[in-house]
């Protein structure tokens, strides 16, 4: 244990039991598939600069919508913030590392495995899946291409990888705090991630028995999801969505952590109402499980039934609201500096506020009907998706890259990526919500020609977007490999908390005797 | 184990990654192996490097612990991992349960065209009047469903049909009355009474090992595994049952799906704590418990309980009010 890293590459990096290590592959493994979803993200985008078809044959763009958003979710977000849990929660809390460190390791090697055997879809007979990322039978069952069996096992091997994740997360958190360091003092990314991992370890056999009635209704003749023999499509969309729903919000949870603990740090002031965060969190959590049929405002429930997940839907916005609040509240009268990290915070409140007005707008079930599966909803995920988790995920590794490797990025460079994907992200994203109120429906891949002229807009803002990320990359690459050595543990001026302790670069063990926390 | 801290951080592994490598092995071997004209060999070494892996990690794990570096805290994290993992199996059940509960009393009805279906109350009637007269004519949903609506939509506009693309099953497995005699050769409570009588078994076998007596405990916790070997059979005795006698298949409509998947996944549960406690039998034996260190032993003590009260629910909602 007071070893320092192997000095063999191979076996650093493919034997790990560190939590640091595993952090670092995790978080390289999501970029990769960040660039990867990006990629299709663009092929879409190119597709849709104009009207008619140009460059894909439409059966291959509904494998681009569909490819987007499943590496965008399973592949990009969520192994970004298990990264940055697997860095940051034993540092923050004390630990020597994480409580299971071997599964640790496999819940990573399990992810390439997963997304190389789903993109391989893509090559085989059949083409890739199809039926968008909600894969809603029985286009996903009756209609499908054979390559969905793929699908359905890298699902099975996401969440297994999932689920080991967050069991780890859990009893690191449960079990590993050092002395003095009570639940109320965590730091409020520890909570957000705990808080999540239970989200995860409670909706993520959902998703398995989803895929495994799939499974049995397209090899084994069972009829879940198909009313001739006495099932029903729509049971799909429930129990699709009953781990749906609780998913947006494993999207979002820990991304509210990051902003948390950056926002009183460039603020130079504590984070106001600390443990009315911890509280909004859990009612978010909770809430998570009993508003999923908003997703299926269209699909014929009872009026009984609308009127309840129209109402629970709308009462999210009370913790939200309340999280909201005490971000602003934190920079209200602080010593406000604009480092990228900030600036990116900055951009997620206001962003994600609005992606969470055009939330408010979606719950009103009669409103829904018109609202719903037109571009619209794409521009209102989005903002909460890109301008939440993404912008929050590029703000944690400007925050912490210093710390982690040492060397300080370049904040000039940093700031340029920043506006650049400010400006791009809301030139591609804002246009939407217009293409959607009037009408255009998502995943198609043409369009009538009064939707030209925005979805030309959006499709310049996208490329623009595209370009912000390599920068990123860039700045990054150049960070680790030339950046300006820094010894000080604390980097930033108005940071606190247990992770500034120890030394710049973090040594490869941190916290082998548990400090003690007053 | 370190000089400096009292946790046990291991060394790097080979293991995870082999492990990983046996999943993604079995996962591209089971997919290719349900798509017509598969093969199950690559799914086999798939899972054959997954058995392998397994027994070398648990038998490192037992070794760790037989030298003593297993401090209480990092058992006390093995004990959060399986409380949490036996959490997630409890969900997994849950999204069965909640399919059956949306078929059995939401869907059913919709299908045989009751009225309240659809987005407002006036269109609701039209739709499923529709639903009942174009889609399903003729369709009365009961529990356990005999016939599915497409059974009964082809004979509507054939008579003589003998094809159907989901047949219902000519019996289901419901509960046959309170008299004695036909409670008697109800196989479902006699496998109720072999789960129960383990759990009590596995208690008892628990407070012999943590009495000290050896021999009580593995004689006790031999006589579990064999009630979840009797278990086991019966189970299948039921199935060749439902498959050669009451017609009843995976292809007989939404009953017989969500009976065989319940059922099934259950039994796939019960196969598996078998195994646990077979293997904590064998450590048993073999002296590895002791009174104060049987962590092993309780882990699978907990998974068996956790089956039996699914169990309880399967018994209760699939057979008593099936």
């Amino acid at each position: 244990m007071a070893h320092g890293p192997s000095q063999n590459f191979f076996s650093r990096w493919l034997f790990s039991t560190n939590h640091k290590d595993i952090g670092t592959l995790y978080l390289w493994f999501s970029f990769a598939m960040f660039l990867l979803g990006g990629f299709f993200a663009m092929v879409i985008r190119a597709e849709l600069f104009q009207p008619g078809m140009q460059l894909i044959k439409p059966e291959f763009f509904v494998q681009m919508t569909t490819m987007h958003g499943l590496v965008m979710v399973f592949g990009a977000i969520m192994p970004a913030f298990v990264g940055l849990a697997n860095w940051m929660i034993p540092m923050m809390i004390g630990a020597p590392d994480m409580a299971l460190p071997r599964m640790n390791n496999l819940s990573f090697w399990i992810l390439p495995f997963a997304f190389t055997m789903l993109t391989a879809t893509l090559f085989m007979e059949g083409g890739g899946p199809n039926f968008g990322w909600t894969f809603y039978a029985p286009l996903s069952t009756t209609y499908a291409p054979d390559t969905v069996n793929y699908f359905i096992f890298g699902v099975h091997m996401m969440g297994a990888s999932s689920i080991m994740g967050s069991i780890n997360i859990i009893a690191t958190v449960m079990n590993m705090r050092a002395p003095g360091m009570t639940y109320m003092k965590m730091p409020l990314f520890v909570w957000t991630w705990v808080i999540t991992a239970f989200l995860l370890v409670a909706v993520m056999p959902v998703l398995a028995g989803a895929v495994t009635m799939m499974l049995m209704d397209i090899n084994f003749g069972t009829s879940f999801f198909d009313a001739a023999g006495g099932g029903d499509p729509v049971l799909f969309q429930h129990v699709f969505w009953f781990f749906g729903h609780p998913e947006v919000y494993i999207i979002i949870l820990p991304a509210f952590g990051v902003v948390s603990q950056i926002i009183p740090t460039f603020s130079r002031k504590p984070l106001f109402g600390y443990s009315s965060m911890v509280y909004a969190t859990a009612s978010i959590a909770f809430l998570s499980f009993i508003v999923w049929a908003h997703h299926m405002f269209t699909v014929g429930m009872p009026i009984a039934g609308e009127l309840y997940f129209m109402y629970a839907t709308m009462l999210i916005a009370v913790p939200t609201g309340v999280k909201v609040f005490n971000w602003i509240t934190t920079m209200y009268k602080g010593a406000l500096t604009f480092e990228t990290p900030m600036l990116f915070s900055i951009a997620f409140v206001i962003l994600f506020t609005f992606g969470g007005f055009t939330g408010m707008m979606l719950s009103i079930a009669a409103a829904d009907t018109q609202y719903h599966d037109t571009y619209f909803v794409v521009a209102h995920f989005h903002y909460v998706m890109v301008a939440g988790a993404v912008f929050s995920g590029t703000a944690a590794v400007y925050y912490w890259l210093p710390k982690w490797c040492g060397r300080m990025y370049d904040e000039t460079m940093g700031k340029v990526q920043f506006w650049i994907a400010f400006i791009a992200f809301n030139i591609t994203f804002m246009p939407q919500h217009f293409l959607g109120l009037a009408g255009m429906p998502r995943r198609y891949s043409d369009y009538g020609l009064q939707f030209a002229d925005w979805n030309m807009v959006s499709s310049i803002g996208a490329f623009l977007y595209g370009g912000a990320q390599l920068l990123f990359l860039y700045n990054v690459i150049r960070t680790i490999g030339w950046g300006k050595p820094i010894d000080d543990p604390q980097v930033w001026e108005g940071a606190v908390g247990l992770e500034w302790t120890v030394p710049t670069p973090a040594p490869f063990h941190t916290f082998s005797t548990p400090p003690v926390v007053k | 184990m370190s000089s400096e801290g009292s946790y046990y951080v291991p060394e790097q592994s080979k293991l995870p990654l082999a492990a990983a490598t046996g999943m993604g092995v079995m996962g591209y071997g089971a997919a290719s192996w349900v798509i017509d004209g598969g093969t199950s060999t690559i799914f086999l070494i798939g899972s054959l490097i997954m058995a392998v892996v397994m027994y070398r990690w648990w038998s490192l794990v037992i070794e760790e612990n037989t030298q003593g570096i297993v401090s209480d805290q990092l058992k006390h994290s093995y004990v959060l991992g399986m409380y949490w993992f036996i959490f997630s199996e409890l969900m997994f059940f849950v999204c069965f349960f909640g399919s059956l509960f949306y078929v059995r009393v939401l869907v059913g009805p919709w299908l045989g065209g009751e009225a309240a279906i659809g987005l407002f109350d006036d269109t609701a009637t039209d739709a499923a009047i529709a639903n009942a007269t174009h889609l399903w004519p003729g369709y009365d949903a009961t529990w356990p469903p005999l016939v599915t609506p497409d059974q009964v939509a082809t004979l509507a506009a054939n008579p003589n049909a003998t094809e159907f693309q989901f047949k219902g099953p000519e019996h289901a497995m419901s509960f046959p009355g309170w008299s004695f005699s036909q409670l008697l050769g109800w196989l479902p409570l006699w496998n109720t009474i072999v789960l129960l009588t383990s759990s009590g078994t596995v208690h008892i076998a628990h407070h012999a090992l943590k009495e000290g007596n050896r021999k009580k405990f593995v004689t006790w916790l031999g006589l579990t595994v064999l009630l979840g070997v009797i278990f086991l059979f019966l189970q299948a005795e039921e199935y060749i049952h439902a498959y050669q006698e009451l017609g009843l298949t995976l292809e007989s409509g939404i009953y017989g799906t969500t009976f065989f998947l319940l059922t099934g996944f259950h039994g796939a549960h019960v196969t598996l704590g078998t195994i646990m406690l077979f293997i904590a039998f064998l450590r048993g034996a073999k002296g590895q418990f002791t009174d104060k260190d049987h962590f092993g032993f309780e882990m699978a003590a907990w998974y068996w309980h956790f089956v039996d009260v699914i169990w309880i629910g399967l018994f209760l909602i699939v057979y008593v009010l099936g």
